[in-house]
């Protein structure tokens, strides 16, 4: 039960940092974070796929409703619940897992997070600012931006989580 | 149909993939189409309202920005004043009543959101229909153009901005009778490209680019921004000249919308034209 209002209230905060601040922050025209796909990154291990599905979804398009861009978060993020469950799938055997965990730096330590959210931001940054420029000719361009906002994203969740991490160490 | 069912349960994340994959296909296409006004975006009336909240705790921090762009405009204004020149002359004149024959109206607005980084960019003001704003026509900000209005809701309404893809503003170079389209790279919002310029042209650096007036939408000679440098495109006979914007994206909180009362006569006339050319 705790965990359903866990998972609402980073929903409202991410969406909220997101649309209000990191919308705004910008380096030399090329890379924007976008912190927000840690909701979905942390989403339990036993949430059903439908389930993760439809939030993936409404997440991508609750930003899009603020950015004017009706669709494309959502189906960037579509595709980032699809790998999540691939690599989920490849790397962590669900009968050994206990019960109540998620996929956090605290629970799966340090190599495997970073696989984890390396992999699944880029996915996610690639197919987001392709659909949005939607050219061939423009691709370099592209590119790069996909890898400084994913460096930019990456190390925003990884504070996040270590912020987490030591809170939950001390307890 | 039990093999139907499993086969489907088994794969079913590639299954849930596509179906939501189509909807937001579908969404980001139709949403796309320029023509459509779509009922998902930021003129909605909730989330421009959740917007312009947050953008009252915002001003604040451009704050004394804003205070010098309009104290500049407001010197310029004021050097315009009929009572700031010396009045040297003793005949009497005839006075033309210029009050009842006004092309441009302006209608102050404040930007409630706005995008800069995005491919294509979008402007959303507090004025809509009931203020009279209509979709087509041009706004500006204290120092230069900013985009064309491009869905209107009841009280707010969003402007495509001079940083999109498919914003062509005619313009030229101040003192030259050349004039071409003004097009966004995608890159760098502090420049834009001004194309169709004939190569013949000696250009100056820092000569101003303003609006052309050959539209319906901006009156002639708005500053859009100073030249930076020129070059040939491909051996063409044009060139490609990079144009930095006067108007600083980042800081804009007031803009000014422009209603052109002569610009349903002028489209009449000369969709006229093109009617009895058809014929």
């Amino acid at each position: 039960m705790s965990k359903i209002i866990i998972n609402i209230l980073r929903f409202i905060i991410l969406v909220c940092i997101q649309v209000f601040l990191f919308k705004n922050i910008v380096f030399y025209g090329l890379n924007t974070p976008y912190l927000y796909i840690l909701f979905v990154l942390l989403l339990p291990f036993e949430t059903p796929n439908w389930l993760l599905f439809l939030l993936a979804f409404l997440m991508g398009l609750t930003i899009d409703l603020f950015n004017d861009t009706v669709g494309l978060n959502a189906a960037a993020c579509t595709i980032l619940a699809f790998v999540r469950v691939i690599f989920i799938s490849i790397t962590v055997q669900k009968d050994t897992l206990e019960n109540d965990l998620s996929p956090n730096l605290s629970t799966m330590g340090f190599r495997w997070f970073f696989f984890y959210a390396l992999i699944l931001t880029l996915t996610h940054h690639f197919f987001l600012l392709n659909l949005e420029v939607f050219k061939l000719s423009e691709i370099p361009t592209t590119l790069s931006r996909v890898i400084l906002s994913s460096i930019f994203t990456l190390t925003l969740i990884f504070i996040a989580e270590i912020l987490f991490y030591s809170k939950k160490q001390r307890k | 149909m039990l093999n139907l069912w499993r086969f489907i349960s088994r794969f079913n994340a590639f299954f849930l993939l596509i179906i939501y994959l189509s909807i937001s296909i579908i969404l980001l296409v139709r949403n796309n189409d320029f023509q459509r006004a779509s009922t998902f975006n930021t003129s909605n009336q909730i989330i421009g309202a959740i917007y312009q909240r947050v953008n009252g705790i915002e001003k604040y921090l451009h704050l004394s920005a804003v205070n010098d762009s309009l104290a500049k405009e407001n010197a310029s204004l004021r050097n315009q004043l009929k009572s700031s020149f010396y009045n040297d002359s003793v005949t009497s004149k005839k006075i033309i009543d210029t009050v009842n024959h006004v092309q441009y109206e302006y209608m102050v607005a404040e930007v409630v959101n706005k995008s800069i980084t995005a491919r294509n960019n979008y402007i959303t003001i507090n004025r809509g229909a009931k203020q009279g704003i209509k979709k087509g026509m041009g706004v500006i900000g204290p120092d230069g153009v900013v985009g064309i209005v491009w869905n209107v809701s009841e009280n707010f309404a969003s402007i495509q901005s001079i940083l999109h893809e498919d914003t062509r503003i005619t313009s030229s170079i101040e003192g030259t009778p050349y004039f071409g389209p003004l097009v966004w790279n995608g890159k760098d919002p502090n420049m834009v490209t001004l194309t169709d310029i004939p190569n013949q042209l000696q250009l100056k650096k820092n000569a101003k680019v303003v609006t052309s007036g050959y539209g319906v939408i901006f009156p002639k000679g708005i500053l859009i921004g100073h030249v930076l440098k020129s070059g040939i495109k491909g051996g063409g006979s044009f060139l490609d000249i990079s144009v930095k914007l006067s108007t600083n994206f980042y800081a804009l909180q007031y803009v000014y919308v422009i209603k052109n009362n002569l610009q349903k006569e002028q489209e009449t006339l000369e969709s006229a034209n093109k009617a009895s050319v058809n014929e």
